[in-house]
């Protein structure tokens, strides 16, 4: 039951850092209509950052807010110097340069911090574990992460549905002409957008670091798996991201936790040990595949046409 | 198929006779190494013609494309593991396997468009690369080792580089003879018709997703016959053959070369390749430089290689 | 009395909070012209999108030849003979004239799951495809490529590529539209040899070639028939009047 409970509050944490990459990721498509591949190596730099500025400062939140703060310079960066010429380009197009950021990233990490994974080890204070409710207890590390990423969902729909430059941002994504002949400086808005993408993407990489190791390819790893929220809950959508994010994180995490004991019972003790992890990869693809079969369009999509 | 006498015919004309002259080459020279890196390179232009057949022609931007290398790969390696070492019965379950892979991920993915295919076609062969990374018994992560080339009894001795080299160049040049026919046949201008306008395609009559799913079921199957001859080649199979980064570097290839030509893919395959080499003996960390260069591609090489020459013939 | 070729029941189609299509109901006899007018904005390809299968209907049903056609796609309608031309130039660019023919005319001839012939030598798909370009004025311009065409050009290559399907009825979307003096009353000629073939529903804004072909006249305002009869009664009516001359919006006449 113990372990139920965990592996759920597992889920959901995962899930909602998936929620922080996707919906970046749906920002940039619906508004600018690119396609980021690179999106898994602000993720990654984002992890890299953290583990460098925290060792570098002593002081984990100094170090997080450095990281945060250089994920989202990258990001404008980026844009400027490269990305904003792809616009109004082929999708194909997108995939290709994208795809070569993403070998030019790994490579230069590998250049400049080394082919091996840094870890980021956790300030006391944040391994303790917290009772939620009695006789539960959660490390309150994972605990800080689920509210932090729902505090920045919560910012993002109010944001996105509530200010002047949200409703810029959905104008934006209905109707591209429109707001440039309204005299609204498009390019800033795009480099803004697409830093705030970068921002989310760097925040989920450096809130995940602690937990798994940060190494060279991890953005690519969980990219698919965005992609992959981003088709079940719903093309342009970002309650279809947070809903499905959460789908995802879940039986991601409940299936690579439950699943080995089960096939354990049915298949030998070595069949099942290595067969479990990649049935555990497959269930989010099968998922998908019967999202496909049964609603092609995304279990939430934005438009109903 | 019009012959002139143009700087893009001739070029490829040298390629290829390039190509079907280099194991004299290799002999003469001694260069062995030669030899084995210009087969990679062939089965690889085998991979890009079959993606070509589907993104240039079919228009459909597949960037799951490398599992069928790894299914046609694990067919060989799978056999060759439980005794079966016969190529006459590798390979075309090697093909069937191909086919049916790609019957269902099509089924599914062409459900989709644009971006989403891409991003479905992507996760699917993850997928694929997952179960080979958990079947233990034919070495999961670990990958493969084939310790005897498909036998085909006879007819041809894959242990002999000479042969192998011919036999893989023979099926570069059959499929891309294939591919030829299909397009310029009915069901190709079919194909090439829904890639320019499906709206105009539906009115006058044609149900679109069959003829795409068909395409795809090739175009996989073409690739499952690669995977067979990589695996031949390297004597090895692993998962790392279906990761996602190599259907980008088949895409590349595709793109480099000149998509929707018939010789695009093997140009752009040859020269991708050899980039690769070259790069990589200058530096450990070639795909630095290799990265932004396929940004500047991108941006400024329209029509890839192919295209570019055919400019020089205008100009 | 025999069903008419094409009955349209009760169409409706919303747009969010617009409706497009309003309880729209006519019928097209076997070899009549039936025109479809109205001003700007009234819904006229919208409700020719739901005829041909490209747009989903909220309500209502289509039947051609006493079939409902309603749920079908629109490629199984082009099957059935239904044929349409597109009010916004709908070709495949990349290929010639003859090309775009021959692909509609290779629609009727059997499948096309073939893969090794080539289909450009298929002297029958070749013949009717020219037959279809002289037919519409374009004999001469076969080969050449879509794009290099003038828009009158294409215009026509549009009515020869819905030809070449033999169709048992012709949905065309303003096939006039920009084309000159010469050209359009090429296209009037045309239209009138066709009736005794094929059935034609015509949406056009020139009048002079609408009263001129017309068996009968539907009015299209704000999605509602407002009027539908033979062209004497339709010029007589004090509404149809009401609705051209009270719009701005209303084009009268092509030059």
């Amino acid at each position: 039951m113990l372990l139920l409970v965990e592996q759920i509050l597992n889920g959901l944490q995962f899930g909602l850092l998936l929620f922080l990459l996707a919906a970046g990721l749906t920002l940039v498509f619906g508004i600018m209509d690119l396609v980021n591949l690179a999106h898994g190596s602000l993720y990654m730099m984002g992890a890299y950052f953290a583990a460098t500025f925290v060792a570098w400062t002593g002081n984990f939140l100094l170090g997080s807010m450095l990281a945060l703060g250089a994920t989202l310079l990258l990001g404008i960066v980026l844009e400027f110097v490269a990305l904003r010429h792809l616009y109004g380009r082929d999708h194909l197009d997108h995939v290709l340069a994208t795809f070569g950021l993403i070998l030019f990233f790994n490579e230069a990490v590998r250049l400049i911090w080394g082919p091996a994974g840094l870890a980021l080890p956790l300030p006391p204070w944040l391994t303790v574990p917290i009772q939620i409710v009695p006789g539960i207890h959660y490390p309150a590390y994972r605990l800080a992460i689920i509210v932090v990423a729902l505090l920045v969902a919560l910012l993002l729909y109010l944001g996105v549905m509530r200010t002047r430059i949200g409703m810029l941002i959905r104008a934006g994504a209905s109707n591209r002409e429109m707001i440039g002949a309204l005299g609204i400086n498009i390019k800033l808005l795009y480099t803004l957008v697409f830093g705030l993408g970068a921002a989310l993407a760097g925040l989920a990489g450096l809130m995940q670091a602690p937990i798994l190791t940060v190494q060279i390819g991890m953005g690519e790893n969980i990219l698919i798996l965005a992609f992959v929220v981003i088709v079940i809950g719903g093309i342009g959508s970002i309650r279809g991201a947070f809903l499905a994010a959460i789908l995802v994180g879940l039986i991601d995490t409940l299936g690579r936790a439950f699943l080995p004991n089960l096939l354990r019972q049915i298949l030998t003790s070595a069949s099942a040990s290595t067969a479990a992890p990649a049935l555990s990869s497959m269930l989010i693809y099968l998922l998908m595949a019967m999202v496909l079969v049964v609603r092609p369009e995304g279990l939430f999509p934005a438009n109903r046409r | 198929m019009t012959m002139a006498f143009n700087v893009r015919n001739v070029v490829t004309a040298l390629v290829v006779a390039g190509l079907l002259l280099l194991p004299l080459y290799s002999a003469l020279s001694g260069n062995i190494f030669i030899l084995t890196l210009f087969t990679r390179i062939v089965i690889l232009a085998l991979a890009a013609a079959s993606l070509n057949l589907i993104m240039g022609y079919g228009g459909m931007m597949s960037f799951g494309h490398a599992a069928y290398l790894g299914i046609g790969g694990y067919a060989v390696g799978m056999l060759a593991q439980e005794g079966i070492g016969s190529g006459f019965v590798q390979f075309p379950v090697a093909l069937g396997a191909s086919a049916l892979f790609a019957l269902v991920i099509g089924t599914l993915s062409l459900r989709t468009r644009g971006v989403y295919f891409i991003m479905i076609t992507l996760a699917f062969a993850q997928m694929a690369y997952y179960v080979a990374s958990g079947l233990a018994r034919y070495g999961g992560d670990d990958g493969l080792t084939i310790y005897k080339r498909s036998d085909f009894s006879g007819l041809i001795n894959l242990s002999s580089r000479v042969q192998f080299y011919y036999l893989c160049l023979g099926c570069l040049l059959g499929i891309i003879v294939l591919i030829w026919r299909i397009v310029n046949s009915r069901f190709g201008l079919v194909l090439q018709g829904l890639r320019s306008n499906e709206q105009r395609m539906q009115a006058i009559g044609f149900p679109a997703k069959r003829y795409r799913l068909t395409c795809f079921v090739i175009a996989g199957t073409m690739c499952g016959l690669a995977g067979a001859l990589l695996a031949n080649n390297t004597d090895f199979v692993s998962p790392a053959v279906m990761y996602w980064t190599r259907s980008g570097d088949l895409m590349v290839m595709v793109i480099l070369g000149g998509m929707g030509t018939l010789f695009g893919p093997l140009i752009g395959a040859v020269v991708y390749l050899l980039l690769e080499e070259f790069l990589s003996q200058l530096t450990e960390y070639w795909a630095i430089i290799m990265g932004p260069l396929l940004l500047l591609i991108v941006l400024f090489g329209r029509g890839g290689i192919m295209g570019l020459l055919g400019r020089l013939n205008r100009g | 009395m025999a069903d008419p070729l094409l009955r349209v029941d009760n169409l409706v189609r919303r747009f969010g909070g617009i409706i497009a299509t309003d309880h729209v109901s006519l019928d097209v006899g076997d070899r009549e012209i039936h025109a479809i007018i109205g001003p700007n904005g009234a819904g006229k390809t919208t409700l020719i999108s739901q005829l041909t299968g490209h747009l989903a209907p909220h309500g209502g049903s289509i039947h051609l030849a006493g079939r409902d056609i309603s749920r079908l796609p629109a490629w199984r309608r082009s099957a059935l003979g239904l044929a349409r031309s597109f009010q916004i130039t709908s070709l495949l660019p990349d290929f010639t004239a003859a090309d775009n023919v021959a692909l509609a005319a290779q629609a009727r001839a059997g499948h096309s799951f073939r893969f090794f012939a080539d289909a450009r030598k298929e002297k029958p798909l070749r013949d009717a495809a020219h037959a279809a370009l002289q037919r519409v004025g374009l004999g001469g311009r076969a080969d050449v490529p879509v794009a290099k065409l003038s828009h009158g050009e294409q215009r026509e290559l549009e009515l020869a590529v819905a030809l070449a399907t033999k169709p048992r009825i012709l949905l065309l979307d303003e096939p006039m539209a920009g084309l000159g003096v010469t050209e359009s009353a090429r296209m009037v000629k045309l239209l009138a040899d066709l009736r005794s073939e094929v059935a034609i529903v015509l949406v056009e804004h020139d009048m002079e070639a609408v009263f001129a072909l017309a068996d009968r006249i539907s009015v299209l305002v704000y999605g509602r028939i407002i009027a539908s009869g033979v062209p004497d009664a339709i010029r007589g009516n004090d509404e149809v009047k009401r609705a051209y001359l009270g719009d701005q919006h209303a084009v009268t006449k092509h030059v």
